[in-house]
């Protein structure tokens, strides 16, 4: 049954016409939604906080799961790019005025970030595994020690009062934008080369793969779409402090990533739509909301005794989870495996597997 | 003396006693990357769960000093075996990765366990009279001393027991060739799991002196003292024992010689960026060799 209907899936994604048309409607509704209320607030919220997350999962997953790569920097690439965006938004530009210099300074936090982003590419030349993860570690401490050092940053109390500037329609444009960049670059020569040092890095590089540069550009594309996810996620939450990006952060991502499964664009997409409604639906008050059609011989004792308490225990139940998922389903929802609309014509023969 | 000589003196002692805690905790990070070539993340939680056994047994059961630390030292080690069973051991043949992200979550999962219990930080009672001595003006409290000198035990026993025991000699074994190694008929789970009681036990020995020296206790507290030790058994040459304890007192001075000179909110930037330089220029540390790739 399940077969027959992804295979009608697959077929219905055959067609050149459906990815436009469905970005088409997306970006429709998402000035729909927010104009006409079609959702609460609380919904739309959770919704833009999907978009940022897919943004994160899917530039984890080029490091992570494509080159096969370990980095554990993309807090700190995150909080390049929100407190660049947020220092121009608030003392530079005017953007109470023309609100179109906003996706200006998104793109350049994007920017900050991926130049910083060359900084880990280096190290990366050198070490592998292990050691690039400590390396992308001490990156992240090393930039939140900054932050917390800086005054003018806003120190380690943060930076409160920011404008909430990111809407719907542009957590859309920008999550959008840099899938279609990253599934570009992924099924591009360079890509290719990507997976390559995955295999085998030594045996790419003589297979005339110049290591350095695919490396250079694979951590820059990753860390500028951190750095965008940072710039929207900054907007949203009208507070940053450098406690908001610390490795718990990075966990999150890299749950999203593994659960997802590695090497998966659409993968990171399911991944970090599963986790972001997981953690909501974990919440007391959406719990309770969720199960409060149930009849109150059935919901009292649960409220009492269970709901009331997942707010401490959420945090719990996550990373148990993502043990779980290691220990027992270690590629994830679809890892190594494509959703067929991501995958372009010229590439659709070589994946049977799918 | 010289009012200079005295202060330098006093800093040392301190770099000392800092020096002794991350040696005991990094210890344990380098005797498991020794055995699998897996960096334990969880071992900086172990540490802290170590404080709060300390906690329960001082406060609730009352219990003396010496009886607090070994039991401390005894739940620890369970512990560590049983995340060694229960979490690792399935995945020693899967990618690294996989391993490092479970080490991770078992380290989430260690604290927010323990922050669902114990919401608020902790105050561990007083479980030595803490008298300071004045000597030529350099002052040494009893804790002081009771840490640097349990530490320096811990680590000449555990030297012994890798350098003279049939234990150890195993440990070195394994760290040396894992395929030849059981065929020799060397129990290889059971010597890794007595690597892990014996890393989580030191573990538990450093989270207690931490509650003697710094009372109050939380569920974070094991993420930055975890990662600074990592930083020791890098900087020392992982894998390597002695390296450890060199690495451990390296960086306790360097802390300390920070905090003295900078503000003290520069304390973790200088440390990691001493490790950040130290991993491109000399990955395999102090006393490490390189190792050499085959294609």
């Amino acid at each position: 049954m399940s077969v027959l209907l992804i295979k009608q899936w697959n077929s219905l994604l055959e067609n050149d016409w459906l990815v436009p048309v469905l970005l088409t409607l997306g970006f429709g509704l998402s000035f729909a939604i927010p104009e006409y209320n079609l959702f609460s607030v609380y919904v739309q919220l959770i919704m833009m906080y999907i978009g940022i997350n897919i943004i994160l999962a899917v530039s984890l997953n080029l490091v992570n799961g494509y080159m096969g790569e370990f980095s554990l920097a993309h807090a700190g690439f995150m909080a390049v790019g929100a407190y660049s965006s947020v220092l121009l938004t608030m003392k530079v530009l005017p953007v109470a005025d023309y609100p179109l210099l906003f996706p200006c300074a998104v793109f350049i936090g994007g920017v900050v970030a991926a130049l910083l982003g060359m900084i880990i590419a280096v190290p990366s030349f050198k070490v592998r595994g292990d050691y690039l993860a400590i390396i992308t570690l001490a990156f992240l401490m090393i930039v939140k020690s900054m932050i917390e050092n800086i005054d003018f940053m806003g120190g380690p109390r943060g930076i409160p009062g920011i404008m909430k500037l990111t809407t719907m329609p542009w957590v859309f444009f920008w999550t959008a934008t840099l899938v279609w960049i990253v599934r570009n670059f992924v099924f591009s020569k360079y890509g290719r080369a990507v997976m390559a040092i995955r295999e085998d890095e030594i045996a790419s590089d003589l297979m005339s793969v110049d290591t350095k540069k695919v490396k250079f550009f694979a951590f820059m594309l990753s860390s500028f779409c951190a750095g965008i996810a940072g710039a929207l996620f900054a907007h949203l939450l009208q507070f940053i402090s450098p406690r908001i990006f610390d490795i718990t952060k990075s966990t999150d991502i890299l749950i999203m990533v593994y659960l997802g499964g590695i090497a998966s664009l659409g993968g990171s997409i399911l991944g970090a739509t599963i986790y972001t409604v997981l953690l909501e639906i974990l919440r007391p008050s959406t719990m309770a909301a969720l199960l409060s059609w149930l009849p109150s011989f059935m919901f009292d004792p649960l409220q009492a005794h269970l709901i009331t308490h997942l707010g401490t225990w959420r945090m719990v139940i996550m990373p148990l989870a993502l043990i779980m998922v290691m220990l027992y389903w270690p590629r994830g929802v679809m890892g190594l495996r494509e959703f067929r609309g991501f995958i372009p014509r010229a590439h659709k023969q070589a994946h049977h597997h799918n | 003396m010289s009012e200079g000589i005295i202060y330098w003196l006093q800093q040392a002692l301190n770099a000392f006693q800092l020096g002794s805690i991350y040696a005991l905790i990094a210890l344990g990070y380098t005797m498991v990357y020794g055995i699998l070539t897996m960096i334990n993340f969880a071992h900086g939680d172990v540490f802290m769960i170590g404080a709060f056994f300390c906690f329960l047994l001082s406060s609730l059961l009352g219990l003396s000093f010496i009886p607090t630390l070994l039991l401390t030292m005894l739940g620890t080690a369970l512990l560590g075996v049983m995340i060694e069973r229960l979490a690792y051991k399935p995945l020693r043949q899967a990618p690294k990765v996989s391993a490092i992200i479970t080490a991770l979550g078992v380290g989430m999962f260690l604290e927010n366990f323990t922050l669902a219990l114990a919401p608020y930080p902790k105050q561990v009672p007083l479980l030595l009279e803490n008298v300071t001595w004045d000597v030529y003006g350099i002052s040494i409290s009893s804790i002081q001393i009771v840490i640097i000198s349990l530490s320096l035990l811990l680590m000449l026993l555990l030297d012994y027991i890798v350098q003279r025991t049939s234990i150890g000699m195993a440990m070195r074994a394994i760290s040396w060739d894992k395929t030849i190694v059981p065929l020799m008929g060397i129990p290889v789970d059971l010597i890794i799991s007595i690597t892990f009681a014996i890393g989580a036990g030191l573990a538990g020995a450093a989270g207690t002196m931490y509650a003697l020296a710094y009372p109050v206790i939380d569920p974070y507290m094991g993420v930055m003292v975890g990662w600074k030790a990592f930083i020791c058994a890098v900087v020392g040459g992982i894998g390597n024992i002695r390296g450890a304890m060199i690495g451990a007192f390296i960086l306790g001075t360097v802390e300390i010689m920070v905090v003295a000179f900078l503000p003290s909110t520069f304390r973790d930037f200088v440390a990691f960026t001493l490790l950040m330089l130290l991993i491109m220029i000399r990955p395999y540390g102090i006393l490490g060799k390189p190792r050499i790739q085959k294609v």
